[in-house]
């Protein structure tokens, strides 16, 4: 089993995000989850989302606490969240930042990669310049790094949980992958 | 069929859509609200032929169901926790009045203090007063549930109540096999009424009964609880044949061999599989034991899956204050005439949504032999 865990913001779509890849996963012949941290949902607060992915029906419920990946959705929640908690040994975290990976130092051994995703939500018209949202490319960085999921299959999952600027985001997703 | 990813909400309102009810009347609750959106879109966009009723609260939403039902059409209701607390009265009159209503319930905590999230604390409050109750592991079973839950009330003349988890399987995005309109109505045949109301055929209902009257119609209730496990396994039959998903009135796994037995209800039974996975890769007779319906209980076919058991650790969502936790009191009630009774341990696992991991039931299952049978056990 793989597990990936998400951190966000309230309103920077990290739920979406986890439900569109695991969506993407299903349609590349997986068997996944994603659920939510269950806070009242409220726009800033920190949010967590998960997607597990095996070849069986997954049974289990509780929070991924030992994450293969990790994916942030903005560099400075990585100043305030522990955001490498319990992260397997080699496993990696993905940081949307424009600073450099050796600006985050984690106690925990693992890969981190920052990729400034926030330039191609802009450029895209995806949210503004003060919250850009960067939910949709990300994945396209994530897919390019991971080989885990298709680019494709993100793709097609995109308009299902998108239906605002759906276009846009795949055009976004399809840079990001290219450029990562 | 098509397979989808849907929330556990979602594939609730699947279900609903295929019973083809025509009345739904409800007001919003977290965790359950996803369910009645998505009803409200479906007769909005017309995929669903049915009045959708919004009422200003959810006394009013029971109400309106149940004088849909007592009007002789399908009638569906969705609630949670505070929700289903302030419907109590109106859930006593609908048995009372042999109405077939279907309620889904997303399993919340009630408060003080404010809580949304999940435990069993609201459903198990309602478990005296003759509804049906069955709780659910997955999306596809709370899908499935739901179609037969209008196969079962109508046949029975008692209401149901179905609950999911809220968040753990109301908000989480998984695998459900979405059944066709074909399928669902070569299942569920329309509704046929005896009794409803009818301005052409007037008759009265709910009248003042004294008590001999009032004992017997009591009485019936209780003989209908008793009959209906067989209508109960011809639905899951009838099911089987027509959508190839088998269900019991409980389900079990690696319980043949098994010397510990965990028994819970809901969706965090999947978890508990995992565990019980693990411990027997650890070379640990693990096993489990899932009360699907908790109302009528099935006593008989738990007795003979735990009869001769070594220990039986029952894992609660909810407890009666001053007594046990309320799968626990079942549980012994039923083992009560064995003479060589398994060690029943009666143990608080969550409550309030309470995180509870894999490792958890392990650690459970390798301490067995230092718990007691003679107190409530609590998680530290």
């Amino acid at each position: 089993m793989i597990e990936i865990r998400f951190h966000g913001r309230g309103g920077q779509g990290a739920v979406i995000a986890s439900k569109i890849l695991a969506y993407a996963l299903f349609l590349d012949g997986y068997h996944t989850q994603a659920f939510p941290t269950y806070g009242a949902e409220r726009r800033g607060a920190p949010v967590a989302a998960y997607v597990r992915v095996d070849n069986s029906f997954i049974n289990v419920r509780s929070p991924v606490i030992n994450p293969d990946y990790v994916i942030v959705m903005s560099g400075k929640l990585a100043d305030t969240v522990d955001v490498s908690s319990g992260i397997k040994e080699n496993g990696l975290i993905l940081i949307n930042s424009e600073l450099d990976a050796d600006h985050y130092t984690f106690e925990e051994r693992c890969r981190v990669v920052c990729f400034d995703v926030n330039k191609i939500a802009l450029k895209y018209g995806l949210g503004t310049k003060i919250m850009p949202i960067i939910n949709v490319p990300i994945l396209g960085v994530f897919s390019k790094l991971t080989g885990l999921v298709s680019i494709d299959a993100l793709k097609r999952a995109t308009p299902k949980f998108v239906p605002v600027k759906a276009e846009k985001n795949i055009e976004a997703l399809e840079e990001a992958y290219n450029l990562a | 069929m098509v397979k989808d990813m849907v929330l556990g909400s979602e594939a609730v309102a699947l279900g609903v859509k295929l019973a083809r009810p025509k009345v739904i009347s409800a007001y919003p609750i977290t965790p359950q609200t996803h369910i009645i959106e998505r009803l409200s879109e479906m007769v909005d966009n017309g995929e669903l032929d049915a009045s959708f009723i919004r009422v200003e609260s959810e006394l009013s939403a029971i109400s309106a169901a149940m004088g849909a039902s007592q009007a002789g059409v399908r009638a569906f209701t969705a609630t949670s926790s505070h929700g289903l607390a302030l419907m109590h009265e109106v859930l006593h009159w609908i048995v009372g009045a042999r109405l077939p209503v279907v309620l889904v319930n997303a399993n919340r905590a009630i408060g003080s203090p404010w809580n949304i999230w999940t435990d069993q604390t609201d459903s198990m409050s309602q478990r005296d007063l003759g509804w049906l109750q069955v709780y659910c592991e997955t999306a596809q079973e709370a899908l499935d549930t739901v179609l037969q839950a209008f196969y079962v009330a109508e046949k029975v003349l008692l209401p149901i109540m179905v609950m999911i988890d809220g968040f753990i399987l109301s908000h989480t995005l998984e695998e459900v096999v979405i059944p066709t309109q074909e399928q669902a109505d070569e299942f569920l045949p329309p509704y046929e009424p005896g009794y409803f109301l009818d301005i052409d055929n007037p008759l009265s209902f709910g009248n003042a009964a004294k008590g001999d009257v009032f004992y017997n119609l009591r009485k019936d209730i209780q003989r209908s609880m008793e009959a209906s496990f067989g209508i109960i396994n011809e639905a899951h039959n009838r099911f089987d044949d027509i959508f190839g998903r088998r269900y019991d009135l409980i389900d079990t796994y690696f319980i043949d061999d098994a010397e510990i037995v965990f028994v819970i209800a809901g969706a965090l039974t999947g978890t508990v599989r995992v565990a019980v996975d693990k411990l027997r890769n650890m070379g640990v007779k693990a096993g489990l034991l899932k009360i699907r319906y908790f109302r009528p209980f099935p006593s008989d076919l738990v007795r003979s899956y735990l009869a001769d058991k070594k220990h039986v650790v029952v894992l609660n969502r909810s407890l009666s204050f001053g007594s046990a936790g309320q799968i626990t009191q079942e549980i012994k009630n039923a083992l009560y005439f064995e003479e060589d009774k398994p060690s029943i341990y009666d143990y608080v696992l969550s409550l309030g949504g309470k995180e509870v991991f894999v490792e958890d039931v392990v650690k459970l299952a390798l301490n067995v032999g230092n718990l007691e049978t003679s107190k409530i056990l609590w998680r530290e």
